[in-house]
C-alpha cells in the first residue's frame, strides 16, 4: 500500500500540493521584486548566451562529422577573435552589474524604518522581539508537524496542514510599513529566511545583522531556517502574517495586556 | 596482464611480488593505478552516502534515518568525494600521464610519490571510521563553520587530523607534480609547447600549495577553540564565527579551482583528438587558466554573501567573481571552435567531453546568476546550490575523469574497451545525472533550503524524480565497473596509437608503456 501510494505520488501530483513549482517566487516586498526582477534578467541572457554557444555547438556536431566526410580545416588560433569574445562578455557582465549593484544599494538601506523586529535563532526555535512595543515571545514548530515529522511516525504527512511550515506563535507584521529586522543567534549559526519578503539573512552569536522588508499584501507567508544548526534544522519554521496597520496596533495591544495578565 | 609482470620482472629483478609490490613501489605508473582504484572505490562509497540521502528525501517524512544521521550523510558524502573520489582521480591521472607526456622516465620524487598515495587509506579509515563512534562521524557539513562543528562529538578531532593528512597528501604530491613538470620536460618542450593538460596541472599544483596550509590553520583553530580554551571563533569569547567562514573560503574557492582545472586540460585533450584538429588558442587557454587560478583567491567571500558584509565587501566580491565568468568563456568558446570545421568521430571519451562542456556551462549559468548577489539573498544555502555545485562537479569534473579513463585506459593497459557498452554507459549517465539534479534547481527557487533531512510537501515531486535519478546514476556506475571489468580481462591488445587524432608523445611509447616510462628523452622540435 505504501509503495503504491508513493508510485500514486509520483505519477499523479495532486493540485492542491502546488507541487510543480519550477521559479522563485515574485514575493510581496520590494526587495523580493527586485531579486525576482535581477533572477529573470540574468536567466534570460544565460538562455540567449546558451542558444547561441550550445546552437554552434550542434551545428558543428551535425555536419563537422567523419561520417559525412569533413575534411578538417587547418586554423587554430585568431586574435580577433579571441578579444571579441573576450570583450563581449565583459560588456555583458557590465550590463548586469549596473542593475545588481543599484538593487543591492537599494536592500542594503535599512533607515527610515518604523518598527524593529529582532529575531533570535535558538537550537531549534526563533524569539521575536518589537523593540518599540516590547512585546516578545518564542515561536516553534506546531505540534502536529512536531509528531509527524518523527521517524516511522506512521503519520501521512502530506493530510498534515502546512506540514514543517506552520509554528505555534506566528509573527504578525504590519503592511506597507518599513520594518527593519534585526538578527542575531544564541548559539549557533541560523538564517531568518521567507522567501516571498525577499531574502535571507544569517543570525549570528556576537552580530546583529539587518535587513528591512516592506510587505505590500496581507497574507500569510512561510519559510524557515536557512543555516544548517543541528540536527533540527530542518523542523525551524517560520510563518509571518501580515495584516493592514490598523489591525496590526490591535494585535499589539492585546499582546501588551496578555503579557501584564501573565505577570500580575 | 600476466605476460605484462612476467616482463618487468626480466628487467627488474629487485621488484617485490605481491602485494609488496604495492606497498612499497615508487613507479609512477603503479601509483597512479593505485590513486585511480581508490578513488573509484571512494566514489563508491560516497556515492552510497548519496543514495541513503536521496532515499530519505524520496518522499516527505522521515522513514529511514534520523535527522543528526541525515546530517553526518551530507557531511561525510561531500569530504569523500572531494577529498577521496575526485583530487586523488586527478592525482592518479597527473601521475600516469605528465611523465609520459613530457617524456620524463617517471616522477621526479618518486619516494615521496609513494607516501603521499599510501597517505590517503589511512587517512579515510580514520575519518569513516567515526561514522562507528557512539556519537557519530562530524554532522555540521564538510564547510565545519563554528559554532556549530565545535558541538560536534568525539569525531571532531579525528576528522580534523585526516584533514591535515589529506592536506598533508596534496601538498606532496604537488610538489611532485610541480618538481616533475619543471625539471623533466623533454629536450625542446618549452612551457608554451607543454600539453595543455600538464599546464591545468601545474597551475593546479599551485593552487593545493596556497590554499592547502590555510585549510590546516582553520582547523587546527577549530581545535583549540574545542580543546586548549581558545575563543578564536566563538563570541562568548571574544571570538569571530565569521572569521572562520572567511579563512575557510580562502582555501574553499581555490580548492573549487584544484577540482576543475585539470578536467578543463583533460577536455582541452580530448576534443581536438576526436576533432581531428588541433586545440583552438593553446595560448588563450594557458592564459585563461592562469587567470581563472589568480581570480580564485580574491572572490571567496560569494560563498558567504547572507552573513551581512558590508554594502563595499558585497560589491567588490560580486564584480570580481562576475568577472570570473570572462576566462571560462574564453574556453567554452575555444573548445568549440576547436570542433567547428573539424571532422569529427563520437567515441566515448568525446562524448564524455562534449556532455562535460554542455553541462560544465549549464553549471556556470547557475554560477553567474549566485554571482548576483541580490538574487543570491534568495539562492544561498538553498537546493538551486546544491544543483549548481553538482553540475560543476558531476557532469563538470567527474565527467572528465571518465573520460580520461576512456581516452587513456588502451594506453595504460594495452586493451580496448567495449566501445558499445561504453556509449551505453555514457547515455545512462548523461540522461540520469540530469534527472538527479536538474530538478533540484526548481525546488530550490521554489524555497526548499539544502542540508534538511524532510521537507514540505509541495517539494514532494521533484525530489522524488531526482531520487530515482540518483538511484539510475548509481547503478549506471556499476556497468562502468564491468566495462572495465570486460576489458582488462581481454587478451586483444590495443594499438599504440589507438585514436586516430590523438597527439602528444604517450602515443608514441608502446601500449601499455615500458616500466621507465622514457629511459631516453625523446626530441622534441
Amino acid at each position: 500500500m505504501k509503495i503504491f501510494s508513493i508510485i500514486l505520488m509520483v505519477i499523479s501530483p495532486t493540485a492542491a500540493l502546488a507541487a510543480w513549482e519550477t521559479n522563485m517566487p515574485r514575493g510581496v516586498t520590494p526587495t523580493s521584486e527586485i531579486a525576482y526582477d535581477l533572477h529573470m534578467l540574468i536567466f534570460y541572457i544565460t538562455v540567449v548566451i546558451g542558444i547561441l554557444v550550445f546552437g554552434a555547438m550542434l551545428y558543428s556536431i551535425i555536419y563537422h562529422r567523419k561520417s559525412l566526410g569533413h575534411k578538417p580545416a587547418s586554423f587554430h588560433e585568431s586574435t580577433k577573435v579571441e578579444i571579441i569574445w573576450t570583450v563581449i562578455p565583459f560588456i555583458i557582465l557590465v550590463g548586469m552589474a549596473v542593475p545588481a549593484t543599484k538593487a543591492l544599494i537599494l536592500m542594503e538601506d535599512t533607515r527610515d524604518s518604523e518598527i524593529t523586529l529582532k529575531v533570535t535563532g535558538y537550537q531549534w526555535m526563533w524569539q521575536y522581539e518589537y523593540l518599540e512595543d516590547s512585546v516578545s515571545f518564542f515561536s516553534k514548530i506546531d505540534n502536529e508537524s512536531n509528531v509527524a515529522r518523527r521517524l516511522d511516525s506512521g503519520v501521512d504527512v502530506t493530510g498534515v496542514d502546512h506540514y514543517l511550515r506552520n509554528v505555534d506563535n506566528v509573527v504578525v507584521l504590519p503592511t506597507n510599513t518599513k520594518v527593519r529586522i534585526l538578527l542575531t543567534a544564541s548559539d549557533v549559526i541560523h538564517a531568518w529566511w521567507v522567501p516571498e519578503l525577499g531574502g535571507k539573512k544569517d543570525a549570528i552569536p556576537g552580530y546583529i545583522n539587518e535587513m528591512w522588508v516592506d510587505i505590500k499584501e496581507p497574507g500569510v507567508y512561510r519559510g524557515q531556517c536557512a543555516e544548517l544548526c543541528g540536527k533540527d534544522h530542518g523542523f525551524m519554521p517560520i510563518v509571518v502574517k501580515a495584516v493592514p496597520k490598523n489591525e496590526y496596533y490591535k494585535w499589539v495591544s492585546i499582546q501588551k495586556s496578555n503579557k501584564v495578565a501573565i505577570t500580575k | 596482464m600476466s605476460a605484462n609482470i612476467d616482463k618487468l620482472h626480466d628487467d627488474h629483478s629487485h621488484t617485490p611480488t605481491g602485494i609488496m609490490r604495492w606497498i612499497t613501489t615508487t613507479n609512477h605508473k603503479d601509483i597512479g593505478t593505485m590513486y585511480l582504484w581508490f578513488s573509484l572505490i571512494m566514489f563508491f562509497i560516497g556515492g552510497l552516502m548519496a543514495l541513503v540521502i536521496r532515499a530519505e528525501l524520496f518522499q516527505p517524512g522521515l522513514q529511514l534515518v534520523v535527522p543528526g544521521f541525515f546530517n553526518q550523510m551530507t557531511t561525510m558524502h561531500a569530504l569523500v568525494m572531494i577529498f577521496g573520489a575526485v583530487m586523488p582521480a586527478f592525482v592518479g591521472l597527473a601521475n600516469w600521464q605528465i611523465p609520459i607526456m613530457i617524456g620524463a622516465p617517471d616522477m621526479a620524487l618518486p619516494r615521496l610519490n609513494n607516501w603521499s598515495f599510501w597517505i590517503l587509506p589511512f587517512a579515510f579509515t580514520m575519518m569513516l571510521s567515526t561514522l562507528f563512534f557512539e556519537s557519530g562521524g562530524p554532522a555540521a557539513g564538510w564547510t565545519l563553520y563554528p559554532p556549530l562543528s565545535l558541538q560536534g562529538g568525539d569525531s571532531m578531532p579525528f576528522v580534523i587530523l585526516s584533514i591535515h593528512l589529506l592536506g598533508l597528501s596534496s601538498i606532496l604530491g604537488a610538489i611532485n607534480v610541480i618538481a616533475t613538470i619543471l625539471n623533466m620536460r623533454a629536450p625542446g618542450m618549452t612551457l608554451m609547447k607543454m600539453p595543455i593538460f600538464v599546464w591545468t596541472w601545474l597551475i593546479t599544483a599551485f593552487l593545493l600549495i596556497a590554499s592547502m596550509p590555510v585549510l590546516a590553520g582553520a582547523i587546527t583553530m577549530l581545535l583549540t577553540d574545542r580543546f586548549f580554551g581558545t575563543s578564536f571563533f566563538t563570541a562568548s569569547g571574544g571570538g569571530d564565527p565569521v572569521l572562520f567562514q572567511h579563512i575557510f573560503w580562502f582555501f574553499g574557492h581555490p580548492e573549487v579551482y584544484i577540482l576543475i582545472l585539470p578536467a578543463f586540460g583533460i577536455v582541452s585533450t580530448i576534443i581536438p583528438a576526436f576533432s581531428r584538429k588541433k586545440l583552438f588558442g593553446y595560448d588563450s587557454m594557458v592564459y585563461a587558466t592562469a587567470s581563472i587560478a589568480l581570480l580564485s583567491f580574491i572572490v571567496w567571500a560569494h560563498h558567504m554573501f547572507t552573513v551581512g558584509m558590508p554594502l563595499a565587501g558585497e560589491l567588490f566580491f560580486m564584480f570580481t567573481t562576475m568577472l570570473i565568468a570572462v576566462p571560462t568563456g574564453v574556453k567554452v568558446f575555444n573548445w568549440v571552435a576547436t570542433m567547428w570545421r573539424g571532422s569529427m568521430t563520437f567515441e566515448t571519451p568525446m562524448l564524455f567531453a562534449i556532455a562535460f562542456i554542455v553541462l560544465f556551462t549549464v553549471g556556470g549559468f547557475s554560477g553567474l546568476m549566485l554571482a548576483m548577489v541580490p538574487a543570491d539573498f534568495q539562492y544561498h544555502d538553498t537546493y538551486f546550490v546544491v544543483a549548481h555545485f553538482h553540475y560543476v562537479l558531476v557532469p563538470g569534473a567527474v565527467f572528465a575523469i571518465i573520460a580520461a579513463v576512456y581516452y587513456w585506459l588502451p594506453k595504460w593497459t594495452g586493451k580496448m574497451y567495449n566501445e558499445s557498452l561504453g556509449k551505453l554507459h555514457f547515455w545512462l549517465t548523461t540522461f540520469f545525472v540530469n534527472l538527479t539534479f536538474f530538478p533540484m534547481h526548481f525546488v530550490g527557487l521554489a524555497g526548499m533550503p539544502r542540508r534538511i533531512p524532510d521537507y514540505a510537501v509541495q517539494f514532494a515531486d521533484f525530489n522524488a524524480i531526482a531520487s530515482v535519478g540518483a538511484f539510475g546514476f548509481g547503478l549506471s556506475q556499476l556497468l562502468f565497473v564491468y566495462i572495465l571489468y570486460n576489458a582488462l580481462k581481454q587478451r586483444v591488445t590495443a594499438e599504440d596509437k589507438c585514436w586516430e587524432g590523438a597527439e602528444g608523445l604517450e602515443w608514441t611509447l608502446s601500449s601499455p608503456p615500458p616500466y621507465h616510462s622514457f629511459e631516453k628523452a625523446p626530441k622534441i622540435d
